[in-house]
């Protein structure tokens, strides 16, 4: 497949160059490579569906019905925002250039791109393609913190935080494992985002929870969801979506997206499995939450391994996640006391962490030519044990210090009566009725 | 006149109209409520956190009836709606003072 399609970019590009005369040097369309294009315009799709009606839809559901509308703003919000800022700067301060700690500014506001550029992260597509394709990443990493200040972030402080996140957050870690920074150069393998987009939005989401503090009546008032159906929607549009989220990450129609595609799957029906089996087992009951955090929870932690491992990896990848993540969003949450809302951390933390560690005991030189502890390279788990720790202390420290800075300016909190009130009327002057 | 007040289980709605339609009664007013009495609620689970749910829905159902009648208005609807269960409901028979038809301007008896 990849041969023909070189061959026929061959053909066009030496037709190309007898018609013109012009010397072969000159940057043409022969190296964009029309399958790899169009499998990755539909995953950008796929991708932008997740976080929007996606994320939007599984968040919004699972609140209660007076934050339903201002749950599904914070995704919309995002969404807008974050796809400006990303094309202004993010994309250049993250793909651009060579530095091991920063992109360059070489691509602000789009500068320089044209229909036949490419970026060196993504020879076979147009560089637009990869840009934008990135750009869904950076904005559902965003969107996925909000979940964790669900019910009481005044929407202002949240758009300050969306934006300034993006930048100071977000860009520096993705520039460190997929932009040419020292993470990806000290070998830190990361398929699709356990680090970038997993860790990073858990981890943010942890210190933004302990920092604006609990929902008034947490732990005695009812915050039952009002509506899982709105949210086992939502985890379908994911659960599609990611094949997109991974199988686009080999930014190649080929193989090795299939079997992303294939591991990623079956990671997540093992990990609706496994948190069914524990919630039949200790409560009596499988509940359709439970099912749908258990596929969430395998999703995001095959996520750094997808392009790595082979599908039965995926299937135990899958299992794991479901126990820890089911560990962690019921007894870790209760023990720590922290109001992480929508279990962001407990599910998107510690999954990405897992998975990400996990890569280094399952990669094998089959897929992408990497080697795992069970492929004799124990090593690379350390590899992967500081790119977690790199990240973690980045996400935590920055996103501290950010919404430290952003308080001073902007209260993060609504007030207890617009908070009892609800997010809806107050922030936004709207009513489910 | 009288206000016959019966707090019945959902479910039993269509049984005790079809009850009421059966001895002449032909209008009623019916809301949705939530209570307890001596029937305990469920525990709710979402992702280990748990909540008690104390409030079970019922139905309300109110019939302004000639007070002459208010008897067998009561039978039926007991019988129509009872299962045995905890949790049936309850009736309560109160008195109205004056009734007025909106439409025509009818008063008491001619308004029921």
């Amino acid at each position: 497949m990849r041969g023909a399609s070189l061959a026929r970019g061959a053909i066009t590009a030496g037709a190309f160059t007898v018609l013109t005369a012009a010397p072969a040097l000159a940057q043409t369309d022969a190296k964009i490579d029309p399958a790899d294009t169009a499998w990755m315009i539909v995953a950008t799709a796929l991708v932008l569906m997740m976080s929007i009606p996606g994320l939007a839809l599984f968040y919004a559901g699972m609140v209660r019905k007076k934050n339903v509308l201002a749950t599904m703003a914070q995704t919309l919000a995002v969404v807008a925002l974050c796809s400006v800022l990303w094309a202004a700067v993010g994309y250049s301060l993250t793909f651009a250039g060579a530095g091991a700690v920063i992109g360059t500014l070489d691509r602000v506001l789009l500068e320089g791109m044209t229909p036949s550029t490419i970026s060196p992260f993504a020879k076979t597509i147009p560089e637009a393609l990869f840009m934008i394709y990135q750009m869904t990443f950076a904005v559902i990493t965003v969107a996925l913190v909000a979940g964790s200040v669900a019910d009481r972030m005044r929407f202002s402080a949240f758009m300050w935080f969306a934006a300034l996140w993006l930048i100071v957050v977000y860009v520096p870690i993705a520039h460190w494992v997929w932009g040419g920074g020292f993470l990806g150069q000290a070998g830190v393998l990361d398929f699709a985002g356990g680090t970038v987009v997993h860790i990073n939005a858990g981890v943010a989401g942890l210190v933004a929870a302990y920092l604006i503090g609990a929902r008034h009546g947490y732990g005695h008032d009812n915050f039952a969801p009002y509506d899982l159906s709105l949210a086992v929607i939502g985890t379908g549009m994911l659960w599609v979506g990611w094949f997109g989220f991974n199988g686009g990450s080999a930014l190649a129609a080929d193989s090795r997206a299939v079997f992303a595609i294939v591991s990623t799957h079956l990671a997540a029906a093992t990990g609706a499995i496994t948190w069914m089996a524990l919630e039949w087992w200790t409560r009596g009951k499988p509940s359709v939450l439970g099912m749908i955090s258990g596929a969430v929870a395998g999703l995001g932690t095959i996520t750094p391994a997808s392009g790595f491992v082979l599908p039965w990896h995926g299937m135990i990848i899958g299992v794991l996640a479901g126990v820890i993540c089911f560990w962690s969003c019921t007894w870790l949450k209760l023990r720590c006391g922290y109001d992480d809302s929508l279990d962001v951390f407990g599910v998107h933390g510690i999954g990405g962490a897992t998975g990400t560690l996990l890569v280094g005991v399952f990669a094998t030189p089959v897929l992408g030519g990497a080697s795992g502890l069970l492929a004799g390279n124990g090593r690379q788990v350390l590899i992967q044990l500081y790119g977690i720790v790199v990240t973690m202390a980045w996400s935590a420290i920055a996103t501290a210090v950010l919404l430290k800075a952003i308080s001073a300016f902007v209260a993060l909190r609504v007030d207890r009566q617009s908070e009892i009130e609800g997010l809806d009327v107050t922030q936004h002057g709207e009513a489910l009725q | 006149m009288k206000l016959v007040i019966a707090i019945i289980k959902p479910f039993k709605l269509e049984e005790v109209r079809d009850a009421l339609l059966g001895i002449g009664i032909q209008g009623m007013t019916v809301s949705e409520v939530k209570g307890y009495g001596r029937q305990k609620g469920h525990t709710e689970i979402y992702r280990g956190a748990e909540y008690a749910v104390n409030l079970l829905p019922k139905v309300r159902i109110e019939i302004a009836v000639a007070a002459e009648d208010a008897d067998r208005v009561v039978e039926a609807i007991t019988a129509a709606a009872k299962t045995g269960q905890i949790g049936d409901g309850k009736i309560f028979v109160a008195p109205i003072d004056r009734a007025l038809r909106i439409r025509t301007g009818e008063t008491d008896a001619d308004a029921l």
